[in-house]
């Protein structure tokens, strides 16, 4: 390995990105291209009487409408589930039908009715306005509770009690066993809200069907082109994969809301297939509101029991968990694999019970979000676990080191076996903690706490130590637990004849820098710079089959697909080097760009290597040319980075207004490969999980309209709301993958939200006040200070 | 983010845009900086036929120091009004308001003519100009005429300009309590358009008010003057007492904006925190 890893080498593609000069979908046009807008429902629920098109077809420049109707009549499903979880009584998981727009009836606000496409997406704006739809509104559910009860309003006629499936883990009767002997219990309900992912860059569709060569070209705004075309190919439209070329060029923020097929997407590429022109769709920041996956919207009963000396001895956890209007790809592992999973925390609790009811309601889809089900089961665990500290009278970081799980390597130590079916690799929990208390200063901390308490200000000091599953994932473990594909990834190294390099990622940046970090490994392992690396990504035509980038896989599923091919770059470049040195491959070690016979200076170069591979005159025998390797890595387990999260936040007496005043990190991603990123990732992180305890959350009045659907109302963290974040970290490898990396893009998120709210709720704690539920808006604030 | 199809005139003078106004009719709107219409025309929530853009005529840029009183252009920007070391000492309550506007791009571009003219309930202005006692003038065919700030703000987006006039001047008088003025808010978090925005204009003599007057933005339909509070105050002594006493008034008997967000009883109470913050800030 060279001197690049581990550097914070600057971010190659900001080159392009801070000069505005990315390329994104909607910046692609082709010739003869039209325009679509889809024509949405106002309506929560409603049966749709009648669509009367005629006046927005006799607009000029409009090209055709399409209605619901005309997709019912092609006998086109629509996107579907990836992820099948089964009632506990055996009963299959409810799927009900998804159709690209509906013709029948429509199941949220922003339900597709009908798609016009016009010579201009001005004219097809205004014909969409011309499009005449007959309501019949309907009563509306939203609460996730509600919805599940007898008699509430159901949001599909073949899902009885809106209940798409019960689930449960871990021991229950354990579990009660531990309740009844607990010397003391702690419950809390909470509601970890909807969230609206908001990517800078809306969704958009560039769909073209060439019928000379029979084949469909999709550029869309896709965080995993290759699952796109294989669910659009294989599952919705029915073309051949060899037919269907999806192209993903820059792609402006995700958050896990561009992982999923989309009907409307989908919808652009038919339609463009049916008009035999190419047809634009980008969606504008009202339907991105309306039509983006939301996130979360867990309503849970919790309880930790607790023994005598304070030692965590049970867990449970009831959850109704929304899915919105319809299944999206993955909503239905979310509240069950990646967050039941997680309910053992950092912490040795041998009795553990998660029971969830997911449902749907008459909103917004909702998928996978930044974290995932990791945000809504750390949430539970830390608020639970400090507000039993402060019941008992014990310093919640105390709290906390006593009931740690002991350190871990995960070599030496076997991994962590927890009550909820994971195994975790390697973990230093305690190491985390006591550095980051070590960073906040805690001692002195709490003496300023309580002096600016004596001066009359709220000063609050929140703790959160978190634990994520990612590097999703062992494709024979989620394949035992239901999911549809499998969830390992792909990368070809491709050393040209001088020796310059290109990699072809499976995986797919959407703001992580992998043109970066991804060069940085590659560089470091033949000792060649980063200006003679170069990644190609987004192309289902030229990247190899990989699964994309969420769940904080891309470098430890992606990178490990990148360092198979390293290696068998390595081991042909030692038989053709050997070829050229008259010895054995085996007498030669590799450092520095060149190999060496071992104990001499006999030595030949990265770029001799390669140009002999592709100008095989003097050749070892039965060897083929080229330089050019593929390989696909399957995980052998999910990577479980972790860390401490300490916020400090002083509250408004008169107002309520919450100001974070420190907010000192420390995470353990294992080994890092960038400092910069990795900063920068808990940066954005840790903001994001603050909008969710202080900011964000999708608001719906009782006939299912949301009331916040615009940036007006939607309040997303900013710059302004932070002081500095004190970023540090520890290093604790995976064991078991050849980079030792664990991941970073979503720890910031799942760690931060419960440091907040217990920051707040410590603040208050001379009101009495032991709750709040999210967002922690001033007026909640005040009114608690009120009451 | 598309609006309807429009007609674009490009006003060189107010007097070019008085005769296209007149030509125009109902269908018309007066376009300054922009960034209250074309956001709601984006929207379709205003579907103009005819924007006439004033955004262009330099004679509506200015700020000027008339003895009296500082004249302000309506075309003025907020960041001419923010950065104005004139504004900041003769009315230090318009500056501070101006430079809590939006972001640095909206200041570049929004004018507080437009501001005025929109009558948005939600803005800063409003509530300022009552305080400082200020004077609105518009032209119109029959030539110019002023308005009291007390005069002007009639409902929610309603003012006292007529169908064919254009605001072209603010006028804010130079008097010992405009110098002693400022302006407080607390922004809603999203638009940071005010939840509350209080202005106060001062005189003092000795510790005790002389003379005080009160502007609120964003607590109810349109700005208003609040009298409950400046009675308290005026002749007083300044102190936690007599603040806490008239600040508590904030608002009182009127009708206060209730949503989601902010119910009527909160925006009372922080309509009352900032009346008090701001009278002690002037004290």
């Amino acid at each position: 390995m060279g001197d690049l890893i581990g550097k914070s080498v600057k971010r190659v593609e900001d080159n392009r990105f801070i000069k505005g000069e990315g390329k994104y979908t909607d910046d692609f046009n082709m010739d003869n291209q039209t325009h679509a807008v889809y024509v949405r429902s106002p309506h929560a629920h409603a049966n749709i009487k009648g669509v009367d098109t005629s006046k927005a077809e006799a607009l000029d420049g409009v090209v055709k409408v399409f209605t619901g109707q005309d997709i019912a009549d092609a006998g086109i499903v629509g996107s579907i589930c990836g992820w099948q979880v089964d009632f506990k009584n055996g009963d299959t998981m409810k799927e009900p039908g998804h159709p690209i727009m509906v013709a029948d009836k429509v199941r949220h606000v922003g339900d597709a009715v009908a798609l016009v496409i016009a010579e201009s997406k001005n004219i097809a704006r205004d014909a969409a306005g011309l499009v005449e739809v007959n309501y019949e509104v309907l009563d509306a559910v939203v609460n996730p509770k509600e919805a599940a009860q007898d008699g509430a309003p159901l949001v599909h006629d073949d899902v009885p009690n809106n209940t798409i499936y019960d689930w449960e883990l871990g021991n229950k009767e354990e579990t009660d066993a531990a309740f009844e002997k607990a010397h003391h219990i702690t419950e809390l309900s909470y509601h970890n809200q909807k969230l609206v992912p908001n990517a800078i860059e809306p969704r958009a569709a560039l769909g073209h069907f060439d019928s000379n060569e029979d084949k469909y070209t999709l550029y869309t705004t896709s965080q995993n082109p290759h699952l796109a075309r294989l669910v659009i190919g294989a599952f919705v439209l029915s073309i051949p994969e060899h037919k269907l070329r999806v192209i993903s060029p820059d792609v402006g923020g995700g958050f896990g809301s561009k992982i999923f097929v989309y009907n409307d997407e989908c919808g652009v590429l038919w339609a463009a297939k049916q008009i035999g022109r190419p047809v634009k769709w980008t969606a504008d920041r009202t339907e991105a509101f309306f039509t983006d996956c939301h996130g979360r919207d867990h309503v849970t009963d919790a309880k930790i029991a607790l023994d005598k000396e304070g030692k965590i001895i049970g867990l449970r956890t009831k959850t109704y968990a929304s899915l919105g209007a319809y299944l999206s790809n993955f909503s239905s592992c979310v509240p069950t694999y990646l967050h039941g999973t997680l309910m053992q925390g950092l912490y040795t609790t041998p009795a553990i019970h998660v029971d969830v009811t997911a449902v749907v309601t008459h909103t917004v889809p909702v998928d996978a979000l930044r974290g995932a089900g990791r945000p809504e089961a750390t949430y539970g665990i830390e608020r639970l676990v400090e507000t039993a500290a402060r019941e008992i009278g014990m310093d919640p970081a105390e709290f906390r080191l006593k009931n740690f799980i002991p350190p871990f390597d995960g070599v030496k130590q076997p991994g962590y076996q927890t009550q909820v079916a994971l195994q975790y690799d390697s973990g230093n929990y305690e190491g985390a903690l006591k550095k980051a208390l070590k960073n906040a200063n805690y001692e002195k901390l709490k003496k300023d706490r309580d002096k600016a308490r004596a001066e009359g200000k709220l000063l609050g000091i929140g703790f959160s130590t978190y634990i994520e599953a990612c590097g999703i994932a062992p494709s024979a473990v989620v394949g035992s637990l239901g999911a549809r594909v499998g969830l390992y990834d792909a990368a070809s190294i491709r050393v040209h004849p001088t020796g310059k390099v290109t990699i072809y990622s499976g995986a797919h940046s959407h703001g992580q820098g992998h043109e970066t970090t991804f060069s940085q490994i590659v560089a470091d392992s033949f000792g060649i710079g980063m200006e003679d690396v170069n990644v190609v990504h987004g192309d289902t035509e030229s990247v190899p089959f990989g699964m994309g980038t969420y769940g904080s896989r891309s470098l430890a599923v992606c990178g490990s697909a990148i360092m198979k091919s390293v290696d068998k770059v390595k081991e042909k470049g030692a038989r053709i080097a050997a070829h050229k040195l008259e010895c054995s491959p085996d007498d030669l070690e590799f450092a520095n760009g060149s190999w060496t016979v071992k104990g001499t200076d006999k030595s030949v170069g990265f770029g001799d290597v390669a140009l002999t591979a592709y100008v095989p005159h003097s050749y070892p025998e039965n060897e083929e040319p080229g330089l050019d390797f593929a390989s696909f890595y399957d995980p052998a387990n999910f990577v479980f980075p972790f860390g401490a999260h300490i916020c400090v936040v002083e509250v408004d007496k008169e107002t309520g207004q919450v100001k974070i005043v420190r907010y000192v990190t420390v995470d353990d991603a294992g080994n890092i490969i960038n400092p910069m990123i990795v900063d920068g990732q808990v940066h954005g992180g840790v903001a994001h999980g603050i909008g969710q305890a202080l900011y964000e959350g999708a608001v719906y009045d009782d006939s299912g309209q949301l009331l916040n659907g615009s940036m007006l109302d939607y309040c997303m963290p900013r710059a302004d709301n932070f002081p500095m974040f004190e970023t540090d970290t520890t290093v604790t490898p995976c064991p078991h993958n050849p980079l030792g990396v664990k991941g970073i893009g979503e720890a910031g998120t799942i760690g931060s939200t419960p440091a907040v709210v217990n920051a707040v709720i410590d603040a208050l704690s001379d009101y009495g006040v032991k709750d709040l539920q999210m967002p922690l808006t001033p007026q909640s604030v005040w009114a608690a200070m009120q009451s | 983010m598309i609006p309807e199809s429009f007609d674009y005139q490009r006003a060189g003078s107010v007097r070019e845009a008085l005769a296209l106004l007149k030509q125009h009719g109902d269908e018309a709107k007066i376009l300054a900086g922009g960034h209250s219409l074309v956001p709601t025309m984006k929207l379709r929530l205003a579907t103009p036929g005819t924007l006439i853009d004033i955004g262009g005529i330099s004679e509506l840029k200015y700020i000027n120091d008339k003895g009296d009183y500082l004249a302000i252009g309506a075309g003025t920007t907020h960041w001419m009004v923010e950065s104005s070391s004139l504004v900041q000492q003769k009315a230090p309550a318009l500056s501070q308001a101006a430079a809590q506007i939006g972001d640095v791009q909206v200041r570049n571009r929004g004018t507080i003519g437009g501001v005025l003219a929109h009558s948005d309930p939600q803005a800063d202005y409003p509530g300022v100009v009552l305080a400082l006692n200020a004077t609105i003038i518009a032209e119109g065919s029959g030539g110019e005429r002023t308005i009291e700030a007390a005069d002007y703000f009639t409902g929610l987006w309603e003012t006292a300009l007529g169908d064919n006039e254009i605001l072209t001047e603010v006028r804010i008088p130079t008097d010992s309590a405009n110098a002693n003025s400022c302006y407080l808010k607390f922004p809603q978090p999203a638009s940071r358009y005010p939840y509350v925005g209080c202005a106060v204009a001062m005189d003092k003599s000795g510790g005790n008010c002389s003379d005080v007057r009160v502007g609120f933005s964003g607590v109810a339909e349109s700005a208003f003057r609040d009298d409950g509070v400046e009675d308290a105050i005026r002749g007083q002594a300044l102190n936690d007492d007599t603040i806490a006493a008239a600040s508590a008034k904030s608002a009182e008997g009127r009708s206060v904006l209730s949503d989601y967000f902010v119910s009527e009883e909160y925006r009372r109470a922080m309509a009352q925190v900032y009346a008090k913050r701001a009278l002690t800030q002037l004290s």
